[in-house]
């Protein structure tokens, strides 16, 4: 057995697996509508290529990476385009964003389909392949993929490549799934990444409570020389920073990225889209989506992108009575929503229909008898007791100062607080009011610079003019009289500031004093 | 369809203040028990009576700051509070004394301060404090415990006539001594050893006959909360270990004017003061690191009141002492951040 270095804190979970995970990943269904948003990963928002009434084809390209950090969004199925604006999507603001809405034609029409020769190509082109492509990370993040798969970008060579198969969160199984049934596929897209970034050497992390998983995925490795580390059970060590912890002892700064200490980690969905947009050209148009809790038949279903949450729990059975909330994502980090009307995204990894059997009793909270469970948890090893305090007192400086912006918002302080306080929305709100603080810093610095940069320009004009004025009268030597002028502008702007009306003041030079005017009514105003 | 919304973790474990409060007073139990066994009814009979007053006292108090009365009544800190002061009382104390401690630490020490959660310092300490320096003569009449000489026990009648009654004829019936950390204290200033004071009946095995099994109950009750992780094992711990490691010093200087480590662990209320008092979460420190040191402070500090202060025991002191220092140990025992760098 190779070693394990366990992080500080985390938590042992209730699991709920076993209710999705006991059958095979279902196909979804094919809805009427498709409301796929612009932006589906992290950066900048896809620009879109498409217009209402515009004929798309399954795996065409809609959306247009704009940028570096970001990514390309395409048609999940063939059909007609009807309109591109703001629609509801799953986000926690509950805040709409920029959409496609495509009505399907049911033919499934594809666009012609080129597998890339990722061996012959120059990296860039593989990796602008995948960002064409609209690879992001699929446990959650939906980070471009692209962009972490440059090793230029990095001065350090990458010592160790991490897939991410833990799974930590309690109720999701859609990586388990698919490590179970597409095992060769995760590591056919592994062997782009290796050939990419050049590693030392691969691990891939998975929990112990999925010994199918790893079993499979060993198998799928042999002869490959990656190896499959079987780590514990226990929350969050599928958080890239515990897991790259967990498999290497190193830790990642919490100002830096993992490529800073040589390593770079993915999720083992991201490696499977990886290997189908290399190896059969196609874009991530699916995902696969752990559909769970208070649902009539729990499972795991491949869902195009821009399909309905509804139509996604009426595939499995509809909702059981005593549905409480409805979270994307797991119950320790996912967000629950308003509606069951958004679209399934690139980061919808799971839907729970959340009953009383994920759900205990909410409780009033109490104030913070400062028992220290939460420091026994705290897996990036703060003093969240502290934290609270501090951001219950809007003393956000001396909450920076506890490292506020360390805490990955794993909610394990607040699981096991005996005061019931909801310590991490203690945590968003600081580190929400801090952001909101910069920009407000940010928008005084540049009014103040462009101010600045006003007044300058101001002076060199005035300065210009001067001199235009000395090259059209060279032949009349008065400095005297020039220096009286040019006192009087002000004086002049002044009049001319009082009765514009007139339109008649007596300038010599119009221009200037109308200049002078106007910054004059600019600074009073 | 529409869902209402919360914000993550949507679970949270089921534990309470409440629970973790009875959790303490059930681990009370054996030690309170030896109590009862060697010191009589009186000791029950303290705990009837802090209980009621506590739960009055915290009842008015809530009620006058606005708060709701069942919450914060189900918390059941109010009846800890009463138990540990309870527990360390003499066991024949006049009501009046029980009530007046029981009632300065809740509406004083407690709500005054702030409330649970926000009061500096212990307040089952603080009551016990303000006794001992009102009422030094009432602190220190302790009964002879059972077993001990020729007292002759009490029924439940008799003791609550002295408790109601007045302590006059506790004395005049020549029902109390002094306590073994007294008997050690005066006799070691007439000159004596330590050898020849420990002949005394007032010692057993190891400490105090009769207080010993009481630390034993306590150590039992204590380590079950450490080991259900109602308490840190850290502060206990921390305390008995610099109880321990300055007293073994001190012995080793000279063995006939100290009396050795294990008689201090085990004697007055050091076992008790390490489980239950100094474990307070809200008066103590709450980093890792830091609640060994705080420990180690009330440790140190219970040796040098025992050793060379006024009083023949010293928790309660060091307990509040160490309660002021715990901002600054937190302060400066932050634990180190994942991934940070350097340090």
């Amino acid at each position: 057995m190779s070693v394990l270095f366990p992080f500080h804190g985390g938590l042992k979970t209730v699991r709920h697996k076993i209710e999705s995970n006991q059958g095979s990943i279902l196909a979804g269904p094919l809805p009427r509508q498709l409301t796929v948003p612009l932006r589906q990963h992290i950066g900048a928002i896809a620009k879109p290529l498409v217009q209402a009434g515009d004929r798309v084809l399954k795996g065409q390209m809609i959306g247009q990476a704009d940028g570096y950090i970001s990514a390309a969004v395409h048609a999940p199925s063939s059909g007609m385009v009807t309109a591109v604006e703001s629609r509801p999507v799953p986000h926690p603001s509950g805040l709409p964003d920029a959409c496609v809405i495509i009505d399907t034609d049911g033919e499934e029409r594809w666009i012609e389909r080129q597998a890339v020769d990722y061996r012959r190509l120059h990296s860039s082109e593989v990796r602008g392949a995948l960002r064409n492509a609209g690879v992001v990370g699929l446990g959650g993040a939906v980070f471009p993929s692209a962009v972490k798969l440059n090793p230029g970008g990095h001065d350090k060579p990458l010592d160790t490549l991490i897939l991410n198969g833990a799974e930590c969160e309690p109720w999701i199984t859609c990586d388990d799934r698919l490590m179970r049934e597409r095992a060769a596929g995760i590591v056919a897209g592994l062997h782009v990444m290796v050939h990419l970034l050049e590693p030392r050497e691969v691990l891939i992390g998975i929990e112990d409570d999925k010994p199918d998983a790893a079993a499979a995925m060993t198998a799928a490795c042999a002869g490959t020389g990656y190896q499959v580390r079987v780590v514990p059970t226990r929350y969050p060590s599928g958080s890239v920073k515990q897991l790259v912890h967990l498999l290497t002892g190193k830790e990642i700064p919490f100002d830096g990225l993992p490529a800073d200490i040589g390593v770079q980690c993915f999720n083992v969905a991201t490696a499977h889209a990886v290997h189908r947009a290399i190896d059969f050209g196609e874009p991530v148009l699916s995902r696969v989506v752990t559909v769970t809790g208070q649902v009539a038949q729990p499972g795991n279903v491949e869902v195009l992108l821009g399909t309905p949450f509804a139509a996604l729990v009426e595939l499995c059975g509809g909702y059981r009575d005593g549905v409480e909330r409805l979270i994307m994502g797991g119950p320790m980090m996912g967000f629950a929503l308003h509606d069951d009307g958004v679209p399934v995204t690139k980061a919808t990894n799971c839907i729970l229909a959340a009953g009383a059997e994920a759900l205990p009793p909410e409780q009033p909270p109490m104030p913070c008898i400062r028992c220290g469970a939460c420091v026994e948890v705290c897996p990036a090893n703060l003093l969240p007791q502290q934290l609270y305090w501090h951001a219950r007192a809007k003393e956000f400086d001396k909450a920076q100062d506890y490292h506020l912006f360390s805490c990955i918002e794993c909610g394990c302080c607040s699981t096991v607080c005996p005061s019931h306080i909801p310590l991490v929305q203690f945590y968003r709100y600081a580190k929400n009011e801090i952001w909101a603080q910069e920009k407000e810093k940010q928008k005084a610095e540049l009014a103040r610079q462009r101010h600045q940069a006003r007044l300058e320009r101001l002076e060199r004009e005035q300065k210009e003019r001067e001199a235009k004025l000395r090259q059209k009268t060279p032949p009349r030597p008065v400095p005297a009289a020039k220096a009286l002028e040019v006192d009087q502008l002000p004086i002049e702007a002044a009049v001319a500031r009082a009765r514009p009306e007139r339109g008649a003041a007596p300038v010599d030079e119009p221009q200037p004093s109308v200049a002078v005017t106007a910054d004059g009514a600019e600074r009073d105003g | 369809m529409r869902f209402k919304t919360a914000t993550s973790p949507h679970i949270l474990r089921e534990t309470g203040v409440g629970q973790v409060m009875r959790r303490v007073l059930y681990a009370m139990a054996p030690g309170i028990a030896a109590l009862a066994w060697f010191f009589g009814w009186g000791v029950l009979v303290n705990l009837t009576l802090a209980t009621v007053v506590a739960l009055v006292a915290e009842t008015l108090m809530l009620a006058a700051r606005g708060k709701p009365l069942a919450l914060h009544l189900g918390d059941c800190s109010a009846v800890v509070t009463a138990w540990l002061l309870a527990a360390a009382l003499p066991s024949l104390a006049p009501w009046w004394l029980t009530a007046l401690g029981v009632a300065f630490a809740i509406v004083v020490a407690k709500h005054l301060y702030g409330g649970l959660g926000y009061n500096p310092f212990n307040p089952a300490m603080v009551g016990y404090v303000v006794l001992l320096i009102s009422f030094p003569r009432e602190m220190s009449t302790w009964p002879i415990p059972h077993g001990v000489g020729q007292a002759h026990v009490l029924g439940l009648p008799e003791t609550l006539e002295i408790v109601f009654g007045g302590a006059g004829r506790l004395v005049a019936d020549g029902l109390t001594g002094a306590t073994p950390l007294d008997v050690l204290r005066t006799q070691l200033g007439l000159g004596l050893t330590v050898t020849e004071i420990r002949n005394s009946p007032v010692f057993g095995i190891v400490s105090g006959s009769g207080w010993e099994w009481a630390a034993l109950g306590f150590l039992a009750g204590g380590l079950w909360l450490v080991y259900i992780r109602a308490a840190d094992w850290r502060i206990p711990a921390g305390m008995l270990g610099g109880l321990a490691a300055i007293a073994t010093v001190f012995y080793l200087v000279d063995p006939q004017r100290y009396a050795p480590p294990w008689f201090h662990v085990w004697s007055g209320a050091a076992i008790f003061g390490a489980f239950f008092i100094a474990t307070d979460p809200v008066t103590a420190s709450t980093t890792p690191r830091g609640r060994l040191i705080y420990g180690a402070g009330i440790g140190v500090l219970v040796y040098v009141i025992r050793a060379f202060g006024g009083y023949p025991d010293g928790v309660a002191f060091a307990v509040l002492l160490m309660n002021i220092a715990a901002p600054t140990i937190d302060l400066y025992t932050q634990p180190r951040v994942f991934g940070a760098r350097g340090r």
